[in-house]
């Protein structure tokens, strides 16, 4: 590995940018996720940002059940965002539906319709569980960089009209 | 100014090479300035060169036509603009100029935010598109005041040359037209409050949405240097030039940094504005200063 590829593989570490999805979660894990990024737990530290814009994002942060309604906005959205990319599934409802599980509007566990690399399991997780996830999926994402974009394991998604 | 100061002057000192450097550094010292009021530690020193690193190796979503070809071109073109600005700031004494380069300035310093417009309506996201109207809007309202402001203060000097303007004896009409570019300066480099065109969160990202990767790590850098530009511009009208050499420089970078914490501490201690208390602020409130500004100097041109 040369400077230059050492040197993106500790700036994709140290940058992480989030996006946050929500596909029907009951709010509690929003306000956890939007918690560790207050001033009390500052994950502004690890270079932590929250973006309003997929484009701009490098980790994906799902929270909620996946409902039916919301498959296709994950699928897009997943699609938008750019090589290399992580996805962070919070809360143990992406991970399992947890309290919602059999209900007939959801199409769960969010793992059936894109790859997840990092599981914050709690109902909800703290903020301080949700920055270790973040840090991990940020490890995740500089080794990802390293090798060309994979297109097993990304669902087939229509690009977005620019 | 031959070639060899003007190359000198674009690409090292004020320029790229002194630049872009300083743009990170304002950039950190932004977050971390709100960072350190909100109680928090904040990003680290080398943040926005990760940043700038990361984006640099993402890949963008393929683009396609002339409308792609115009978004990929259009941050290149911001960056110049800004980079040119800043190259062209008087900071050393007796290091050239030329008749007329305020005017070259205020073009370069214009560029990046018609470049903004631009660049949401080429990437025909309905979100780009409402930040770019109100980028249009934004930037309608403070350029009145932002231009009548500096043609009073070079009115009162009779010269279009930064360098003369730079080593100006001290004035009334001087400091006013300073608070007039203070009062801009927010709006110019779209922080609170008066952060519509970007607003986070509430249109996304505003004309920047879907830009991705090397294409946005450029539109942060030409972000940067408009701080650097728009810092340096009140730092070489407020301070005359004192000393030589490495001594103007040092104040100049100063000066600069001491703009960037109090803009910085002005975003952080405010919300963002709507549009139609923005346009209303900059047309009814601060036109009526920068005409006085202009009518004072014609005055006293006349009488001289
Ligand atoms: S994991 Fe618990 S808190 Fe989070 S969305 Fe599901 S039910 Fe709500």
């Amino acid at each position: 590995m040369n400077l230059w590829k050492r040197l993106i593989c500790t700036c994709r570490r140290r940058s992480p940018w989030l996006f946050h999805m929500n596909s029907g979660s009951c709010n509690g894990c929003d306000i956890e996720l939007v918690a560790a990024l207050s001033p009390r737990y500052d994950a502004e530290q690890l270079g932590v940002r929250l973006e309003g814009s997929p484009r701009h994002a490098d980790i994906v942060c799902v929270t909620g059940p996946v409902t039916r309604n919301a498959v296709s906005a994950i699928k897009t959205v997943y699609g938008q965002v750019c090589h290399p990319k992580a996805v962070i599934a919070i809360g143990s409802c992406p991970a399992t539906t947890n309290v919602f599980i059999d209900s007939r509007t959801l199409a769960g566990p969010l793992e059936k319709h894109i790859p997840v690399d990092v599981f914050v399991p709690g109902c909800p997780p703290r903020p301080d569980a949700i920055i270790q996830g973040v840090a991990k999926a940020a490890e995740i994402l500089a080794e990802r960089g390293m090798k060309p974009p994979d297109a097993e394991s990304a669902p087939a998604v229509e690009e977005a009209q620019p | 100014m031959n070639l060899m100061t003007a190359l000198a002057r674009l690409l090292i000192f004020p320029g790229l090479l002194f630049a872009v450097p300083a743009a990170w550094f304002f950039l950190w010292v932004e977050r971390k300035a709100v960072a350190l009021m909100q109680e928090r530690i904040g990003p680290p020193f080398m943040q926005p060169f990760f940043d700038f690193v990361k984006l640099l190796a993402k890949n963008t979503p393929p683009r396609r036509g002339i409308g792609g070809m115009l978004m990929r071109a259009w941050p290149l073109i911001a960056v110049s603009g800004a980079a040119g600005a800043v190259g062209l700031l008087p900071v050393l004494p007796s290091s050239g100029g030329f008749e007329g380069d305020l005017i070259l300035l205020l073009a370069l310093l214009e560029l990046p935010s018609m470049c903004i417009i631009a660049a949401g309506f080429s990437s025909r996201s309905i979100f780009g598109e409402i930040g770019s109207a109100r980028e249009a809007a934004l930037s309608v309202s403070y350029n009145i005041v932002f231009l009548l402001a500096i043609l009073s203060v070079a009115s009162s000097q009779h010269t279009f040359r930064l360098e003369t303007l730079a080593s100006m004896p001290d004035s009334p009409l001087r400091w006013l037209g300073i608070v007039a570019i203070l009062v801009c300066l927010p709006a110019k480099l779209h922080i609170n409050p008066f952060s519509l065109p970007n607003a986070e969160q509430e249109i996304y990202a505003g004309p920047m949405t879907e830009y991705a990767g090397p294409e946005l790590a450029m539109w942060e850098l030409a972000h940067g240097l408009e701080w650097v530009a728009g810092a340096g511009l009140v730092a070489t009208l407020v301070a005359p030039h004192i000393g030589k050499g490495w001594l103007a420089a040092a104040l100049f970078i100063a000066l600069s940094l001491v703009m960037v914490l109090l803009l910085s501490t002005l975003a952080a201690a405010t919300a963002r504005l709507a549009i139609d208390t923005t346009v209303r602020f900059y047309w009814q409130c601060t036109l009526i200063f920068a005409v006085l500004a202009i009518s004072s100097a014609l005055f006293m041109r006349f009488r001289s």
